[in-house]
């Protein structure tokens, strides 16, 4: 029978559905039933599911042994920051007195609520070195559109709009970055890296002018290297009449140490499901804060908190306000999590974190690029890393065939998560590591042997790497099947 | 002071040895401009019984209502226990997005389950994984319409106005001009319609139940939409979908909307979930994850995140949208809450909002609060208001309901299955009082 499920895999829900199988969870109607007129109604039913309570809740378990999270093992996703999620933190966002309370009570019923936002926007505001922050964006990326915008009304309040239209954003970013540049109608200028993987300052000198609307810069960058000249970076943009934005993916390497705003850095946004160890879901929901300078706050969404000697309001914002970017407050429960981790850290707790982020992240690079590793990994690696590392297997893959994707895939069949796969782009065959501080050095030790033993195996058995996974739910997917004639829904073939 | 940081002070030691470097400021050498090494500027840490106690001391400043008369884009319904414990579940709540499909098949198939529910649901083609929320769900749709030509986007009035404030913002961004379309007793001007949608529109904004909780006639508007080129985007609201005529039906090119009624909590407006669903000839401007079904090396039926070529990390500025996270954990909650319901459960759901919204308008009515709008409407529907409305929301706090949302000069009252006869007739007899004495 395990045999049978390994070979059939999990049944879809509306495979398990028994027309008629329900469980009662309503009292029957207690006023006069009034219905739509007929021709109102829906032709036929949704065909959706119907299971005894038993049944779902099976079929969610099965779903959730075919899964893996930061509670399952070592989650090493450059970029992704998967420490530990207290679980404080969700017990507390499940308390009646926020989880059931409505977004339009009147404010005063609702001063917990704003005490929590005001409380979290102070302590970034402190983080970050910044004066102002709203709580409304719902992940990173909507951060980043919304302060790319708010840098977008400050050059048309300047009448300086139609003149300033060009974004640089450095050929290491996240792919959010040109993304949200271009929601905003900008034109993207790629900033060249330098041998060394950080901003090519001849290149953006040459490239910041006139037309400059701004600089989008990730610091330490994604190839986890502190920018060495940060500050002159920015200086060359506030030169052009520029502003700056920072990309705060990648914060959790320096709270404490560094802050944006001592940068030179205008706008930033925090990613609250990275840094402050909110869980991430699955994908999603997140949660971001866009903090700014004063001179920008003017610019925020709408609403923010404020706090006038305990007694807290939401003020819509004037006129300036870019408007508003979510229905309601953005990811409010989500902030709440990203709060009780900043209150149990506290001062010496942040600093704490990122320091032993950078450590873990040192120390995992030093194992994987000891001597005698390193005739497989391309390039020398740098001498030191924040919080993330990333290795080239260019090298390994022109001797052996093996890829940086089977050592990932290999890596799943020793029960460990695979770093990011193929990023930055401007590194061939990367594997982006981010240990993070919530990791032991037993198990970084223990990743270490598992990584090195497979980048050994690459030579003997390249094979058992370019077919692995094995031992896993499924083996390697056909993605071009999957994208050339897709099926994306239950019961329906789309042809393309 | 919690860090959760595993490593003991000894062990940090032999570490940072193990680097060659002596204590943790040295792993910062990297960082030359004004290194800041002073403290930060925030409280000390506190122990997890300490964090409890300050959180909680919040959540006691927030006024729970025992009965919700409001909704207004955020509604309470009844969410099973079971709906709870599966969106709890400790490897749903930690994992990343599923980009490795090998161990992460339960996500994915979660996804594909919701993305196929969303589409009976509507009657559309096909879904995406959701959007933050269903305002953004909304401007993302309006963007996906747009063509070098055809820029504006028409929102009538009677949509919900914290969608029409985000699409605006959205607009704005990329500098798509925006008209609003007027209303005719609560209900999109149809004639105002025709007359709008000129050659450079590219989609109209029809929310049905609208904001005043009245069905908007989405087939006609589909047919202006068609004979003049432009695409109709249906805003929704899913409960209503289980008994009402759906986008799909009515030939709407997207269906967007707020999926907070699936068993997702008030939370003070978030995480909530957006939901779009599309044609399919949109799918590849669709923004956003969207799971897709096929086998792996062995023939087995499996899931993975597919038509990546839509997404940012791929197509970077030339990218449909920005977003990358999204709100997967909701969605999978909305799938749970839809199969604990079934299909009868959801219809039986829907049922009881209407029928109770239309018992509480009546008992309103006798009370004084007339219903300002003839038209029919599901859960939601406006009433005068003879009295002060700050002073009747105050009396109706006294009494521990939150009462009807003050609007346009009215109120938005919302009634759901939470609400008992009972509490209805208390609500009435308030009113009422309220009325008699002023």
């Amino acid at each position: 029978m395990a045999d049978d499920m390994n070979k059939m895999g999990a049944p879809l829900i509306f495979e398990r559905s028994k027309p008629g199988a329900r469980t009662q969870m309503l009292p029957p109607l207690d006023v006069p039933e009034s219905l739509p007129d007929p021709c109102a109604l829906r032709r036929c039913a949704p065909p959706l599911p119907e299971l005894a309570e038993g049944e779902v809740s099976r079929h969610f378990s099965l779903l959730e042994r075919r899964a893996f999270g930061v509670n399952n093992g070592f989650y090493p996703l450059g970029s992704c920051t998967m420490k530990y999620n207290p679980k404080l933190n969700d017990e507390m966002a499940a308390l009646p007195g926020f989880a059931d309370i409505h977004p339009l009570q009147p404010e005063h019923t609702v001063q917990g609520c704003l005490e929590a936002l005001s409380r979290l926007d102070v302590i970034l505001r402190e983080i970050t070195g910044m004066d102002a922050v709203s709580l409304q964006p719902a992940a990173g990326a909507q951060g980043e559109f919304t302060g790319v915008m708010m840098i977008k009304a400050y050059h048309e309040s300047r009448g300086e709009g139609s003149i300033r239209t060009k974004m640089l954003i450095p050929d290491s970013a996240h792919g959010t970055n040109p993304a949200s540049a271009a929601m905003n109608n900008y034109t993207v200028v790629t900033i060249p890296s330098d041998e060394n993987g950080c901003v090519d300052i001849n290149a953006l000198r040459a490239s910041a002018g006139s037309d400059t609307a701004g600089l989008m810069l990730t610091n330490p960058n994604t190839l986890g290297l502190y920018e060495p000249n940060v500050a002159e970076l920015t200086r060359i943009v506030h030169d052009a009449g520029g502003l700056c934005y920072y990309d705060g993916a990648n914060l959790n390497a320096i709270m404490g140490r560094a802050r944006p705003g001592d940068m030179g850095f205008d706008a930033a946004h925090l990613n609250l499901h990275k840094t402050f160890a909110a869980p991430h879901g699955g994908g999603g929901p997140g949660g971001a804060a866009v903090c700014c300078k004063a001179f920008l706050s003017e610019y925020l969404p709408s609403p923010i908190v404020t706090n006038d000697n305990g007694a807290f309001t939401l003020d819509c914002g004037g006129s300036s306000s870019i408007g508003s970017i979510h229905a309601f407050y953005g990811n409010f429960l989500v902030c709440l999590k990203a709060l009780c981790y900043l209150l149990s850290l506290g001062r010496d707790g942040v600093t704490l974190a990122s320091s032993n982020a950078v450590l873990n992240a040192n120390y995992l690079m030093r194992k994987l690029t000891a001597p005698d590793n390193a005739i497989l990994l391309d390039g020398k690696p740098p001498r030191a890393c924040m919080h993330e590392f990333v290795l080239s297997l260019k090298k390994l893959k022109s001797a052996t065939g093996v890829s940086a994707l089977d050592v990932a895939k290999g890596l799943l069949d020793e029960g460990m998560h695979p770093p990011t796969m193929y990023f930055p782009l401007i590194v061939d065959e990367a594997l982006m590591f981010e240990p993070t501080e919530t990791e032991s050095r037993d198990e970084l030790d223990a990743a270490a042997q598992k990584i090195t033993a497979l980048l050994n195996r690459a030579f003997t058995d390249p094979e058992s790497l370019r077919s692995a996974p094995r031992s896993t739910p499924v083996r390697r997917p056909d993605e071009v099947k999957a994208a050339r004639s897709p099926t994306l829904r239950y019961g329906c073939r789309t042809a393309q | 002071m919690s860090s959760y940081i595993p490593n003991p002070d000894a062990v940090q030691r032999d570490m940072l040895q193990a680097i060659g470097l002596t204590n943790l400021d040295g792993l910062y050498s990297a960082i030359r401009d004004e290194p800041r090494v002073k403290p930060l500027n925030m409280p000390e840490g506190m122990s997890e019984l300490e964090t409890r106690r300050a959180v909680s001391g919040m959540a006691s400043r927030n006024v729970i209502f025992p009965d919700i008369f409001r909704g207004a884009g955020a509604y309470r319904h009844y969410i099973p226990a079971i709906v709870k414990s599966i969106a709890s579940k400790e490897t749903f709540l930690t994992a990343y997005t599923p980009y490795q499909p090998e161990i992460s098949q339960g996500i994915l198939q979660a996804i594909f389950e919701y993305q196929s529910e969303i589409c009976m649901l509507t009657d559309m083609d096909v879904s995406n994984a959701s959007a933050y929320d269903g305002a953004s769900a909304a401007a993302e749709a309006a963007a996906m319409c747009r063509v070098r030509k055809r820029a504006r986007t028409l929102i009538a009035s009677t949509v919900n106005p914290g969608t029409i404030a985000t699409v605006r913002t959205y607009c704005r961004a990329s500098d798509a001009p925006v008209t609003m379309l007027p209303a005719v007793n609560g209900l999109l001007d149809m004639d105002a319609l025709r007359g709008a949608v000129g050659a450079d529109v590219a989609s109209v904004i029809v929310q049905s139940p609208n904001y005043y909780g009245l069905i908007e006639d989405w087939e006609a508007a589909a047919r202006v939409c068609r004979e003049a080129g432009v695409k109709l985007i249906a805003v929704c609201n899913p409960i209503a979908l289980a008994l009402y005529r759906t986008p799909g039906e009515c030939g709407a090119d997207i269906a967007v909307g707020e999926g907070q009624p699936l068993g997702i909590p008030l939370g003070f407006g978030g995480p909530y979930l957006g939901f779009m669903a599309c044609a399919q000839s949109l799918t590849r401007s669709l923004p956003g994850r969207i799971v897709g079904e096929t086998t792996d090396a062995d023939g087995k039926r499996c899931y993975v995140l597919t038509l990546q070529a839509r997404e940012q990390h791929i197509r970077r500025e030339k990218a449909s949208s920005s977003i990358c996270s999204n709100e997967a954990l909701c969605a999978l909650t909305a799938s749970a809450y839809i199969a604990a319901m079934g299909s009868f459960g959801l219809r039986q759901v829907a049922e009881q909002c209407c029928s109770k919204a239309h018992y509480a308008a009546n008992a309103l009515a006798e009370a004084g609060f007339t219903l300002r709008y003839g038209s029919p409407f599901f859960h939601e529907f406006l009433t005068e208001c003879p009295v002060n409305a700050d002073s009747l929301m105050a009396r109706l706090e006294r009494e521990g309901i939150l009462g009807g949302l003050p609007v346009d000069g009215g109120i938005l009252w919302c009634v759901t299955e939470m609400n008992d006869r009972g509490g209805i007739d208390r609500l009435a007899d308030i009113c009422k009082e309220a009325r008699r004495h002023g």
